[in-house]
C-alpha cells in the first residue's frame, strides 16, 4: 500500500521528447519505474530511447491513455504550455477511465493559468493534480518503485514514513532522516511552492492517515500563505497517527519573495513562527533544524509505542 | 487570508498604472509624469485645474506619511511624500523638496529612496474615500475582490481593528463578476444611484484588465466618490504576475530597474535567485525551502545570514561562480556556507565550481562546504585534493555552526 500510487504505477510523460522530459524519464526507467510511453503534439508514431527501453509517442494524451491504461502522467512541458497540458490530461484521464494522478513539474508557470487549471481539475472527480513547482511524488518498492519526479531516487527505501513538503530539496534532507533513523517511506510527495497548486497538505494528510502502511507523517512548510495553519487544524481534529513537522523561513523578512513564488510574507501574516505555534498546538511536534527531523520522529514513534 | 499585499511580481509606477486605467476607459483625474520642476510646472499650468496633488513616485507604499530627506546631509525637507498644492508657488516649493531627495516611508525602509519622478494629478471634490483591491486568493485558487469603506487610510489597521469593515467577493475566472457581486459590493460600500452605476461599470473594467494583463494586484487606496457622484480611482497600485511577462511586452517596457536591487536583477539573468539580508554569513544553496532553512538554522547557532541564494536545480559550474560574485558584492560578507543536496544536481560538479569560484575570485574568506546526495563521495574528494582552505560538513548544523565560528561568532 502507498497512496494515490502503486510502485508498479504505469506512467506517461508530457513532454517526453523535451530535454527534461526524455532526461527524467529515462532516470525513472533507471529506478524501475513504470513508463510506458509519453505525448509530444505532433510527434507522434515516434519513440524516446530511455536508455534501457524504447517507448512509444502520442500526439495526444487521450490516445496514449487508450493504448496504455496508464495511471498516472508527469508533465515537464514549458511554463506557457502546461496549463493547457493540465487541462488536457485531465479530460483525457476523465473520458478515458474515469480517473487518474497528473503530476506537474513545471516552474514559472502564469498564476492565472493555474487558476483555470485547478478549478477545472476541481470539477472532475476522480482526477487529482500534484504541483505545479514540484519535485513530483515517489513510492519507493522492494526493488525500484514509482519515481513520478526529479527526486534522486537512490536517497529512498521503502517503509512506513509519509513525508509531505512544500520544497524539494527539503523534501530530500527530510528522507535522509527518515533514512537516518532506519525508517523508510510509504510515499513522498512534493505539493509544490507556488501560490496556486492542487493537491495541498490536507488531501496528504488525510490519505496518510487512511492508508494501512503509513505509521507516521513528516510535513515540511515554508512561509507564505495559510496552508500549514489550516493543516494544524485538520491534524488536530482528525489524525491519530503521529506527525512530525519542520517550516522553513523562520529568518525571511517581509514582503519579499524566497525564490518560490508563494514563499512570501505578506501584511505580516504566513509568517514561520505563526505556523510553527498553529502545528505545536495541534499536536505537530516541530524540528527546528532539518538535521533533528530524525530525532524528532524517532521520539514520536516511541512515545505511539511504535519503536 | 492575507488582508493586505505588499505588491508582489513587477510593480510599476502610479503613473503608470493610471495610464494603464486610462487606456481601459477607467476613471482617473487628469494627470502629468514629471522629471523636473519645470516640468512640475508645466504641468500644472496645462492642468488648468487651481488644486493638484504633487505627488512623489517610487515602487514603495505609505507615501504620504513619509519623510523626505537631503541625501547627502540627511536633513529633514519636508514631510509627506504626496502634496496637495493650492496654486502655482506650492508646486515649485513641493517638487523642489521632493525630486532627487530620499524618500523614507513605512514600506522603504530606513534606506528610503530616492524620487526621480513626480505625477502632477488634478484635484476632485472628494465626498468619501473608499479601499478596493484585486488580487488572487491562493487558499480558494480564484481572484479576490476586497473593498472597504475605511479607504484613505492603513489598511492594515482596519483589517486588525474591523476586519468586518472589509468586504470579500471570489470571482470565478470564466464567468467574471456576476451581477449579484457587483451589487453586494455596492451596496458593501453604501454606493446609490449615479454613484452605483459609476461603481458597477468601474469594476467590471478594472477586473477585466486585472486577468488581461496577468496582474497579481491591483491596490486602489483611496477610491473616491466625488462630490458630483462619480467614481475616481485616485490611486494606482499594481502588480503583475512576473511568469506571465512573456505575453505582456508592453507592461517588460514600464520596468524601472533604478527601483530593484541591481545585484537582484543581475541574479535573476543568470538563473539564480538572490535576496540581500543585513547579516555576514554569505549562503550558496539549491531549492528555494533548502535556502530558507540554511538561513534559519545560521541564526539558530547565532549568526545572521547576509543573503537567501538558491542555485536552483541544474546549477552549472558557470552558474555557481556568478552566485560567488554576486555573494561576494556585498561588503558585509564575512564568510560564506554552501549547502547542496545534490539530486538532479551533481556534487562533483558543484565542487569543481566552488573551487573555480574560490580561484578566480581570490576568496580569503572562510568557506564551509555541505555536499550530500548524488555524487557526494567524489564531491568531497575533489574540495579535499584541492588544497584550498575549505571546511567541509556532513550536515546542515555542522555546517552552520562551523561557519559561526570561523567569523568568531554573531554579527
Amino acid at each position: 500500500m502507498a497512496i494515490w500510487i502503486e510502485e508498479d504505477a504505469k506512467i506517461l510523460v508530457q513532454g517526453i521528447t523535451g530535454n527534461q522530459g526524455t532526461f527524467h524519464a529515462s532516470k525513472s526507467v533507471e529506478f524501475g519505474s513504470n513508463i510506458v510511453g509519453g505525448v509530444t503534439p505532433g510527434k507522434g508514431g515516434q519513440t524516446v530511447d530511455l536508455g534501457s527501453k524504447e517507448v512509444p509517442v502520442w500526439n495526444k494524451m487521450a490516445e496514449a491513455i487508450e493504448a496504455t491504461d496508464a495511471d498516472a502522467s508527469v508533465i515537464y512541458v514549458p511554463p506557457r504550455f502546461a496549463g493547457a497540458a493540465i487541462i488536457e490530461a485531465a479530460d483525457a484521464f476523465n473520458e478515458v477511465k474515469g480517473e487518474g494522478v497528473i503530476v506537474c513539474i513545471t516552474e514559472g508557470i502564469p498564476t492565472l493559468d493555474m487558476v483555470r487549471a485547478t478549478a477545472h481539475v476541481r470539477a472532475i472527480e476522480g482526477v487529482r493534480l500534484i504541483g505545479p513547482n514540484c519535485p513530483g511524488i515517489i513510492t519507493p518498492g522492494e526493488t525500484g518503485g514509482a519515481k513520478i519526479g526529479i527526486m534522486p531516487g537512490h536517497i529512498h527505501a521503502k517503509g512506513r514514513i509519509g513525508i509531505v513538503s512544500k520544497s524539494g530539496t527539503l523534501t530530500y534532507e527530510a528522507v535522509a532522516q527518515t533514512m537516518s533513523i532506519d525508517e523508510g517511506q510509504t510515499t513522498c510527495v512534493g505539493i509544490g511552492g507556488d501560490p496556486v497548486n492542487g493537491t495541498g497538505f490536507i488531501d496528504c494528510l488525510s490519505a496518510f492517515e487512511a492508508d494501512p502502511q503509513t505509521a507516521a507523517v513528516v510535513m515540511i512548510g515554508e512561509i507564505g500563505g495559510s496552508a500549514e495553519e489550516e493543516a494544524a487544524e485538520w491534524v488536530a481534529e482528525n489524525m491519530s497517527k503521529p506527525v512530525v513537522g519542520f517550516v522553513a523561513g523562520m529568518t525571511a523578512p517581509p514582503g519579499k519573495r524566497m525564490g518560490h513564488a508563494g514563499a512570501i510574507i505578506s501584511g505580516g501574516k504566513g509568517t514561520a513562527s505563526e505556523k510553527v505555534a498553529a502545528m505545536e498546538a495541534a499536536g505537530i511536534r516541530c524540528a527546528n533544524d532539518p538535521s533533528e527531523i530524525g530525532a524528532v520522529l524517532l521520539k514520536s514513534l516511541q512515545d505511539a509505542g511504535l519503536r | 487570508m492575507a488582508e493586505h499585499v505588499e505588491v508582489i511580481g513587477m510593480n510599476i509606477h502610479e503613473y503608470q498604472g493610471k495610464a494603464l486605467f486610462k487606456e481601459a476607459g477607467l476613471p482617473v483625474q487628469n494627470g502629468v509624469h514629471c522629471k523636473t520642476v519645470e516640468e512640475a510646472l508645466g504641468a500644472y499650468d496645462k492642468l488648468e485645474s487651481q488644486i493638484v496633488a504633487v505627488k512623489s513616485q517610487i515602487h514603495a507604499g505609505g507615501r504620504g506619511k513619509g519623510s523626505l530627506y537631503d541625501p547627502t546631509s540627511s536633513d529633514l525637507v519636508m514631510e509627506g511624500g504626496v502634496k496637495i498644492a493650492f496654486n502655482r508657488d506650492d508646486v515649485e516649493t513641493y517638487a523642489t523638496n521632493i525630486l532627487g531627495n530620499r524618500l523614507v516611508t513605512k514600506q522603504t525602509g530606513e534606506a528610503g529612496k530616492i524620487v526621480n519622478n513626480l505625477y502632477i494629478e488634478s484635484g476632485c471634490a472628494i465626498a468619501h474615500e473608499y479601499y478596493l483591491a484585486i488580487l488572487v486568493d491562493r487558499e480558494e485558487k480564484l481572484p479576490l475582490i476586497m473593498a472597504s469603506t475605511e479607504g484613505g487610510m492603513d489598511i492594515e489597521e482596519v483589517a486588525e481593528s474591523t476586519p468586518e469593515a472589509i468586504h470579500k467577493v471570489h470571482v470565478d475566472m470564466e464567468g467574471g463578476v456576476t451581477a449579484q457581486q457587483v451589487q453586494e459590493l455596492a451596496d458593501a460600500l453604501k454606493l446609490e444611484g449615479k454613484a452605483a452605476d459609476s461603481f458597477a461599470e468601474m469594476i467590471q473594467g478594472l477586473f477585466s484588465l486585472f486577468v488581461e494583463k496577468d496582474c497579481s494586484m491591483v491596490e486602489i487606496n483611496p477610491l473616491v466618490r466625488t462630490e458630483d457622484d462619480r467614481m475616481v480611482l485616485l490611486d494606482a497600485k499594481v502588480g503583475f504576475d512576473e511568469n506571465a511577462l512573456f505575453r505582456h511586452p508592453d507592461i517588460v517596457e514600464l520596468r524601472d530597474l533604478s527601483e530593484e536591487e541591481s545585484t537582484e536583477i543581475r541574479a535573476k539573468e543568470a538563473g539564480l535567485s538572490y535576496v540581500k539580508l543585513d547579516g555576514n554569513i554569505g549562503c550558496l544553496v539549491n531549492g528555494a525551502g533548502l535556502a530558507m532553512a540554511t538561513m534559519d538554522v545560521i541564526k539558530l547557532y547565532g549568526g545572521e545570514p547576509a543573503n537567501f541564494l538558491d542555485v536552483g536545480g541544474g546549477a552549472d559550474e558557470e552558474q555557481v561562480k556568478t552566485a560567488f560574485s554576486i555573494i561576494l558584492e556585498d561588503p558585509n560578507v564575512k564568510g560564506i556556507l554552501v549547502n547542496i543536496f545534490g539530486g538532479i544536481m551533481r556534487c562533483d560538479i558543484i565542487a569543481k565550481g566552488v573551487i573555480a569560484a574560490t580561484e578566480a575570485l581570490g576568496l580569503e574568506d572562510p568557506l564551509v562546504v555541505r555536499l550530500v546526495g548524488t555524487n557526494f563521495e567524489e564531491g568531497r574528494r575533489i574540495l579535499a585534493a584541492s588544497g584550498l582552505n575549505i571546511h567541509t560538513a556532513e550536515t546542515l548544523a555542522e555546517g552552520a555552526e562551523k561557519i559561526v565560528n570561523l567569523i568568531g561568532g554573531g554579527v
